[in-house]
């Protein structure tokens, strides 16, 4: 079951990933960044909730609304940064998002110093219930929930709106939509903050289970990755698929044998490149 | 590039030669030492520049390679006794070569974002099998690394800084001289005239019969020969080496580097190491947050001066020219 958490924060990452990548064509480093900001912001935010008087029961709502206007980051990277580089090579794109890992670890060093910080208690408010004899905090139901429910939101989004269509006309020829009237800086604005919500969000979400610490941006950022690769990049289905894989796959991997923990992500991660390079949902749009 | 141009590389790099020769007797102790990481980084960059600024592909795993060469250091001094630094530095070659073959036939079967992506992850695979495997790499402490011999000779004598501030600081300057004077004549070569090609217009080499995937994959393996080369001669300046050499973000760092200097031209990577490493050290002297100073820099570099230190200069001297 801490796998099935896991891979539902994984997934929140890898779709705002993959929705940049899918739309942008941008492979956004810094998602594991935004991940970190995401939860520093939320203990920070839940602090100021408690010290209010807000009762501890609904601290999920601050949490949630940390997680999700943090994400307007995502509005200001994309502005100052990389609106500048669209026309350029996709290595120097590349090169942009890793200079905002690296101001952003330190930007977050700046203000939240270097010690861990964590919302303490808050973890087992709910309780525990138990499945199939073992013990699981209600809270990771409670996540696993969300991550469902946002998974089927993006779906519905770009399945059934207006906007969703633009964005997958967008992400199957550029060109094309462009000249019929998409206004692609809108287009892109729009897309990147979302893909940063996510990880902002999923960042928070995580939050109560374990202490925010300033690596866990670029720890998290190679676990995206192999999600997205293993799934297919740009693929929200390869997303989800990508996510539950490599969260189930660590989780059984810790108990039976710890010293391969990552390393068989990492060779999933290349079998899969060299074996079927689009992923196991690859092909498909965003 | 033009004759004025080759004229002024001539006059120039004599006495920047010169000069770094020199700087072990007139320069404070300090400096001398920031050298040594800024030669082996060089190392490193004439390497990743002919896959980077000569084949147009851009690997973010390299670190790989430079933590192959450092842990090949490391096992060598500690575990085999062996203390030749000469010795090392061609096991160090070889198995950054012979680790290289088989990946870069993997990786090179890709270009552009697959091919960054695949790199990164064989780095990581090695990153994850050096922090794992602690009985036989000691974890996240690393391993220690023994000094080596120049040259046959036991320098365990001197004090331990003015043993990498003299002898070594030579050696790897010969090191760093050797290895550009051989990737000169790589890339004057007709197989670094094909890279070139490869890089402009990769379909067009295929028709010509060059062997795109070949040339590829021999690029990346000299490439990764020097990062191996580079990598040794990094270990004993740090004394210990650990995982976070084969990083992610180390390999991010050092196509910074490259970046920052040039890679559009030879000797912008050495300048790139040389200003980073300074800069590094000067801006960590000041406030500790580097990374939001570098990254800062990097995003701006990115946007406006994408050609780098050297194409700053290059654009300014054409204009002058009109």
């Amino acid at each position: 079951m801490g796998g099935v958490f896991h891979a539902s924060i994984l997934f929140l990452v890898a779709a705002g990933l993959q929705v940049v990548f899918g739309v942008q064509k941008v492979f956004n480093l810094a998602c594991g960044s935004f991940y970190a900001l995401g939860a520093y912001f939320g203990v920070t935010a839940v602090q100021w909730y408690i010290s209010a008087g807000g009762p501890p029961a609904f601290f999920i709502v601050p949490l949630i609304l940390a997680g999700a206007m943090i994400g307007l980051t995502g509005l200001v990277v994309e502005r100052g940064l990389l609106s500048f580089v669209y026309d350029r090579d996709e290595t120097f794109q590349l090169l942009l998002t890793f200079a905002v890992v690296l101001m952003m670890e330190d930007a977050i060093r700046m203000t939240w110093g270097t010690a861990p910080v964590s919302t303490s208690g808050l973890y087992l408010i709910y309780g525990q219930t138990r499945i199939a004899g073992a013990a699981v905090p209600v809270y990771n139901l409670l996540v696993i929930a969300a991550s469902v429910v946002i998974a089927l939101a993006i779906g519905w989004l770009l399945t059934r709106t207006a906007f969703g269509r633009i964005i997958r006309a967008t992400a199957d020829n550029r060109e094309m939509a462009e000249a019929l009237g998409v206004d692609m800086r809108r287009v892109y604005a729009k897309v990147f903050t979302l893909g940063t919500a996510l990880g902002t969000l999923g960042g928070a979400l995580v939050i109560p289970a374990t202490a925010a610490m300033s690596e866990m941006g670029v720890e998290l950022i190679v676990e995206a990755f192999a999600v997205v690769v293993i799934g297919g990049l740009g693929s929200m289905r390869g997303a989800f698929a990508g996510a539950l894989v490599v969260g189930i796959l660590r989780a059984v991997a810790i108990s039976v044998y710890p010293a391969l923990e990552m390393l068989i992500i990492y060779l999933i991660v290349i079998t899969v490149l060299v074996f079927r390079p689009r992923g196991l949902f690859g092909g498909a749009a965003a | 590039m033009d004759l004025t141009a080759r004229g002024r590389q001539m006059t120039v790099l004599p006495l920047v030669t010169a000069a770094v020769i020199a700087i072990p007797w007139v320069a404070p102790i300090y400096h001398v030492l920031l050298m040594l990481p800024f030669m082996a980084y060089g190392v490193v960059l004439l390497g990743l520049n002919l896959l980077f600024g000569y084949t147009g592909l851009v690997s973010f795993g390299h670190a790989l390679f430079i933590g192959v060469g450092a842990y090949t250091a490391a096992f060598l001094t500690g575990m085999f006794k062996v203390r030749s630094l000469e010795v090392i530095l061609v096991t160090a070659a070889v198995v950054a070569g012979v680790v290289a073959m088989p990946v870069a036939a993997l990786c090179v079967r890709y270009v552009k974002i697959y091919f960054g992506m695949l790199t990164l992850a064989f780095g990581m695979v090695f990153y994850t099998f050096l922090l794992k495997f602690y009985k036989l790499t000691g974890g996240d402490e690393g391993m220690p690394v023994a000094r080596p011999f120049l040259l046959g000779r036991d320098l365990g004598a001197i004090p331990k800084t003015e043993y990498l501030a003299g002898p070594y600081y030579l050696y790897s300057l010969a090191v760093l001289v050797i290895a550009a004077l051989v990737m000169w004549r790589i890339v004057h070569s007709p197989f670094g005239l094909c890279l070139k090609t490869i890089r402009d217009n990769p379909a067009k080499a295929e028709t010509l019969g060059i062997g795109v995937a070949r040339y590829r994959w021999a690029a990346f393996v000299i490439s990764a020969v020097y990062a191996g080369v580079g990598g040794a001669l990094l270990a004993t300046p740090i004394g210990n080496v650990d995982p976070t050499l084969a990083y992610w973000t180390h390999s991010g760092n050092i196509v910074f580097m490259t970046l920052l200097g040039g890679f559009a031209s030879f000797f912008g990577p050495l300048l790139g190491a040389f200003v980073f490493i300074y800069l590094q050290d000067f801006v960590m002297s000041v406030v500790p947050f580097w990374r939001l100073v570098f990254g800062a820099l990097l995003a701006a570099l990115v946007i406006f001066a994408p050609g780098g230190l050297l194409g700053l200069f290059a654009r300014r001297r054409a204009r002058e020219l009109v």
